[in-house]
């Protein structure tokens, strides 16, 4: 089907979230306004006002009712979904990288960058029920990691923290000591900054994707490498497919070198693979930058795309998608 | 590898010793040297596993000046400022590094000393220049390397026979030809890595055969007919080849060689470097070495600066165009020649002296040729005294020497010269002035090398004022192709020298309108030709078939750089190397231009098919397989269908396999996933919906009241 473009942001936009109906897609940009639309449409429903920066990340609870962002001005904010009130701020020495909810919505992992001297972190803050309650206290810090971390997620029963960023390294960490359970091997992981990471949507596995041109498909456990995905562009966003075993995975070449190029030869294509066969299926074209973000819908019958040039697309999948044979 | 160190360890250790690690600046932290408290560096681990640097055998740059004088102290300055004096003029004597020894009881000198040069190479070319210098007639000097001093001592003063060793057969090194699915190989160099391959165009993919990091310092060479692969190093050139793997068959020595070059029967290798002099003033010293390549010997060497290697005679054309000696056709390697002022020195490899000790004079020439077949060269002598005397061209035959042919040129700019693969045609490219003298246009002049008295045919081009972007004879083949025209879009035209009714005259076979090309590739076997727009053109391919005048397929290599047809004619591969940062990589297309598969490689640098030797058929037997193909077809075509069935039967058993475990993975997954529900459960509050529970979507029907309106309506009761 024809791809739904979507007009709302006025710079690169960085991340993609459904909530878990799939009737909600929120969308994070470099400008600063954080966006929710309808996943169905494409039609706006309205934006959430008051970052001063960069917008990274965010993460919508359970019952769509908390947003969470995370931003380059140095702060996390908590929003009513429903009204677009900010509800608390989250105040750090440095730029908020990743943002997500544990199970149940009580906790949330936060990473910010390495600024003036302060070292990366990972951090874990209470989420109260009521944001009359929050207090900004962390719970938990990680420091170690060199460099900045690009996302950082929570792992089955909120025991572990699974984060990836600049140092190319996955790690696995004890959501409770805070200690480095696991960590991927250097010879067979990415071997740059890994720039995306996803978990499938029963938690059992994750993918990420790296500027080493490859996506890897790890146990969310074990950390053990179960696939690798290889194209021929940096890989900037991927995701799982909910319902068929496919992965997507997007990037291209780097913005800086786009304007010296030919428009084909920067490949800002969407790439579909066969997650158990590790093959290609098929590639969706559409953006004229890299592809930063990418998410699944819920129900696996549509995904969005947002690019380097701003827009988000919105793609139902044609009826032939759900019969590729491989 | 030593165990890796997480940062959480050491903070758990630091907390334990109470050590308040923010505090600490761990870059500062230097343990004492030769101790690392049993902690490998990947640094020192990096040194210790590098070459150790060779050093030279000890002393290269000294020489030993011998029957010096013998004088008493008085004159021992003089003797050493005259001594000074000359050697000072070739190069740089290291500080103190002229030693003239004395006899401690006469005082007197012995009647040599020992000169020590900042580099070997000054110390070679003082022993070169200086050896037998006559000082005086009793005092000739005699000048040795040091080096070679301490090889001549070795040597025992009794003769010993030479120990024979016993024959031992060799590999075949054509193995590869006997490959039962007749498949070719190629080697890539790509990142550190040099990798041979078979091309297997029914897996669709190729197939490893040998690879290796770091197997050569700058490039890679097939030899002409495929035996060995070359590969170049700082110390000199190696040759590789074997049944099965690559092992090393032969080194040559010649440090920092730079280029290189096999004779066409591959009997000799040519290795070339040049020197950067110590004097600036001084041009750069050029040092060639024709080796055998079987045994390994050197066969002759030639030296001198680099003024004397280079071509372009008066033209004043500086660099040196490579290769310098060119070979004289066919397997035998007999001769080779190279140009030089106003000469064309001709070789011959039986002595490695000139034929007739003497070169062939031929004022002011600037380029010449080779028949790829017979001994005969084609040179070209430009203009002189400002058209006084005309331009010529002529065919000369080796050894002989004598005259074949000539043909005087007017008002000629420049000319070029491309012999048929078969040495049975010569096409000369000229570029004539125009009456005005202000622009150029372009014609040909083709000879018949093989009819009687050389017949010389004059061809212009239909728009005579078109510029010739590129022309290419087919290879053993009687048709030539032109892309003539103003680039954007030129034009391509094909001509046939032989026709139907054997005139003798070239026909033009047909010409295609505004072309995206600017290159010409035709097949080895002839008859197809892969017309490309390299460059500007960014990657456009045309397959064209030349017999049927048609074109089988158009396609695209974004970028490509390099296009090469595998020896037989029956693929074509297309690389983008690293002059692009990006796509780098190569594909490979049938002959008829459909992409068999791709292979994606950054930093790629070079693709090179595996040469074959030719064919041992006879020209009649050929033509007799031609005829009967579908016989022999029969056979291929099953063994296609075979791999086929295999190949799905094959993919099918692995796909099944991944599946399978796939499968596994998840339901240990599930099960586990399963047990920890209730936790999951509890987190949530009670709320059990992670998707994994069953609901039903219902479909609710909410009425709203948008407006309410009271409305007196008559009713008529009765």
């Amino acid at each position: 089907m024809r791809p739904i473009l979507m007009k709302g942001h006025e710079r690169p936009l960085t991340f993609l979230k459904y909530n878990r109906e799939g009737d909600l897609l929120f969308s994070c940009a470099k400008d600063h306004t954080p966006t929710v639309w309808f996943a169905d449409n494409g039609e706006r429903l309205g934006t959430y006002r008051g970052h001063n920066g960069a917008v990274w990340c965010c993460d919508v609870s359970h019952d769509s009712g908390l947003l969470i962002t995370g931003s380059a001005d140095q702060s996390v904010k908590l929003w009513n979904v429903q009204t677009g009130a900010q509800l608390y701020t989250f105040n750090f020495g440095s730029p908020a990288r990743a943002v997500d909810f544990s199970v149940g919505d009580k906790l949330a992992v936060i990473t910010t960058d390495p600024f003036m001297g302060l070292p990366s972190t990972i951090q874990v803050k209470q989420i109260a029920r009521d944001p009359s309650e929050q207090t900004s206290e962390s719970v938990l810090t990680i420091k170690g990691p060199q460099g900045r971390i690009n996302r950082a997620v929570w792992g089955p029963l909120n025991k572990t923290i699974i984060s990836a960023g600049e140092d190319a390294v996955v790690r696995i960490w004890d959501s409770e000591t805070g200690q480095l359970l696991k960590e991927s091997d250097k010879e067979t992981g990415h071997q740059k900054t890994v720039t995306s990471l996803s978990k499938s949507a029963d938690g059992s596995h994750f993918l990420t994707g790296s500027l080493d041109k490859s996506a890897k498909l790890w146990d969310i456990r074990t950390l053990t490498l179960i696939k690798t995905y290889v194209t021929e562009r940096p890989v900037n966003a991927c995701a799982i497919s909910p319902l068929l075993d496919h992965v997507v995975m997007g990037g291209g070449q780097e913005a800086s070198h786009v304007t010296t190029t030919d428009r084909r030869a920067g490949k800002f294509e969407a790439k579909f693979f066969h997650k158990i066969l590790q093959e290609e299926i098929g590639g969706v074209k559409g953006h004229f930058g890299p592809i930063n973000a990418l998410a699944f819908n819920p129900d696996g019958r549509s995904f969005s795309s947002g690019g380097e040039d701003g827009y988000v697309r919105l793609h139902h999948f044609d009826p032939e998608y759900f019969n590729i044979k491989m | 590898m030593a165990e890796v160190v997480s940062m959480a360890d050491i903070e758990a250790t630091a907390q334990r010793h109470g050590i308040d690690l923010s505090s600490v600046d761990l870059d500062s932290i230097r343990l004492p040297p030769g101790e690392d408290f049993g902690i490998k560096s990947d640094d020192d681990e990096d040194l210790h596993q590098e070459d150790p640097l060779e050093f030279e055998a000890g002393f290269g740059n000294i020489i030993v000046v011998d029957n010096l004088p013998v004088v008493p102290p008085e004159k021992f300055e003089k003797l050493e400022g005259v001594i000074r004096k000359i050697y000072s003029q070739i190069g740089v004597i290291r500080e103190g590094g002229l030693w003239m020894p004395v006899n401690p009881e006469t005082r007197k000198t012995l009647g040599y000393c020992f000169i020590e040069y900042s580099t070997p190479q000054e110390a070679e070319l003082a022993r070169e220049k200086t050896n037998g210098y006559k000082l005086d007639k009793s005092h000739i000097f005699a000048v040795n390397l040091f080096d070679d001093f301490e090889k001549y001592m070795n040597i025992p003063d009794e003769w010993t026979p030479a120990e024979i060793k016993p024959y031992t057969p060799g590999e075949n090194l054509q193995q590869w030809l006997t490959d039962e699915k007749a498949r070719d190989q190629f080697v890539i160099r790509a990142g550190t890595f040099t990798e041979v391959f078979w091309n297997d165009p029914r897996q669709l993919m190729p197939d490893l055969v040998y690879r290796r990091q770091y197997w050569t310092e700058s490039f890679v060479q097939w030899s002409p007919l495929g035996t060995y692969l070359a590969t170049v190093h700082r110390q000199g050139a190696a040759v590789w080849g074997g049944a099965t793997t690559f092992n090393r068959l032969m080194r040559f020595a010649h440090p920092q060689v730079k280029l290189i070059d096999f004779s066409p029967g591959e009997k000799y290798l040519v290795t070339y470097s040049s020197h950067e002099p110590s004097n600036p003033r001084d041009t750069h010293r050029v040092i060639l070495n024709i080796f055998d390549v079987r045994t390994g010997k050197v066969m002759r060497d030639f030296k001198g600066n680099a003024d004397e290697f280079t071509t372009g005679g008066s033209g004043g054309v500086s660099g040196v165009s490579w290769p310098i000696f060119r070979w004289a056709g066919g397997r035998e390697d007999k001769y080779f020649a190279r140009i030089g002022k106003n000469v064309i020195s001709v070789y011959e490899t039986e002595t490695f002296t000139l034929i007739d000790k003497k070169s062939l004079k031929v004022e002011n020439v600037v380029d010449f040729n080779w028949s790829p077949t017979d001994p005969i060269i084609a040179l070209f002598v430009p203009e002189l005294g400002g058209g006084n005397q005309p331009a010529r061209v002529s065919l000369v035959q080796i050894p002989g020497k004598e005259e074949l042919r000539q043909k005087n040129l007017f008002s000629v700019s420049d000319c070029k010269m491309y012999w048929q693969s078969n040495g049975e045609y010569l096409a000369v490219k000229v570029d004539r002035y125009t009456k005005t003298k202000k622009s150029t246009y372009t014609g040909f002049e083709l000879f018949r090398i093989k009819e009687r008295d050389i017949p010389i045919e004059v061809l212009e081009l239909d728009n005579k004022n078109d510029k010739i972007v590129a022309f290419a004879w087919e290879p053993k083949g009687h048709r030539f192709a032109v892309i003539h025209g103003d680039s954007p879009r030129p034009d391509i035209s094909f001509y046939s020298v032989r026709t139907a009714h054997h005139t003798g005259r070239v026909s033009k076979l047909a010409t295609l309108k505004g072309k995206q090309a600017n290159a010409l590739y035709w097949s080895p076997a002839g008859r197809f030709i892969v017309l490309a727009g390299l460059k500007g053109f960014n990657g456009q391919l045309e397959f064209y078939n030349v017999d049927e005048l048609e074109t089988m397929a158009t396609g695209e290599h974004f970028m490509a750089t390099d296009i090469e047809w595998d020896p037989t004619g029956r693929y074509v591969a297309t690389s983008v190397t690293s002059v692009h940062e990006m796509e780098n990589g190569f594909h490979i297309w049938s002959f008829n231009g459909k992409l068999l598969y791709r292979i994606p490689k950054d930093h790629f640098y070079q693709f090179l098919w595996r040469p074959r030797p030719p064919s041992l058929l006879s020209a009649e037997k050929e033509d007799e397989i031609a005829k009967n193909l579908k016989k022999y077809s029969k056979k291929y075509e099953a063994e296609d269908q075979d791999v086929s069935l295999q190949l799905s039967e094959q993919d099918r058993k692995k796909r099944k396999m991944l599946q399978e475990e796939w499968d596994a993975w998840v339901s240990k997954w599930k099960q586990l996933h399963e047990e920890e529900r209730e936790l999951r459960v509890q987190l949530r509050d009670g709320e059990a919906s992670d998707g994994e529970e069953e609901y039903e979507a219902k479909e609710v029907e909410v009425e709203e009241v948008l407006e309410v309106q009271e409305e007196v309506v008559a009713f008529d009761l009765d």
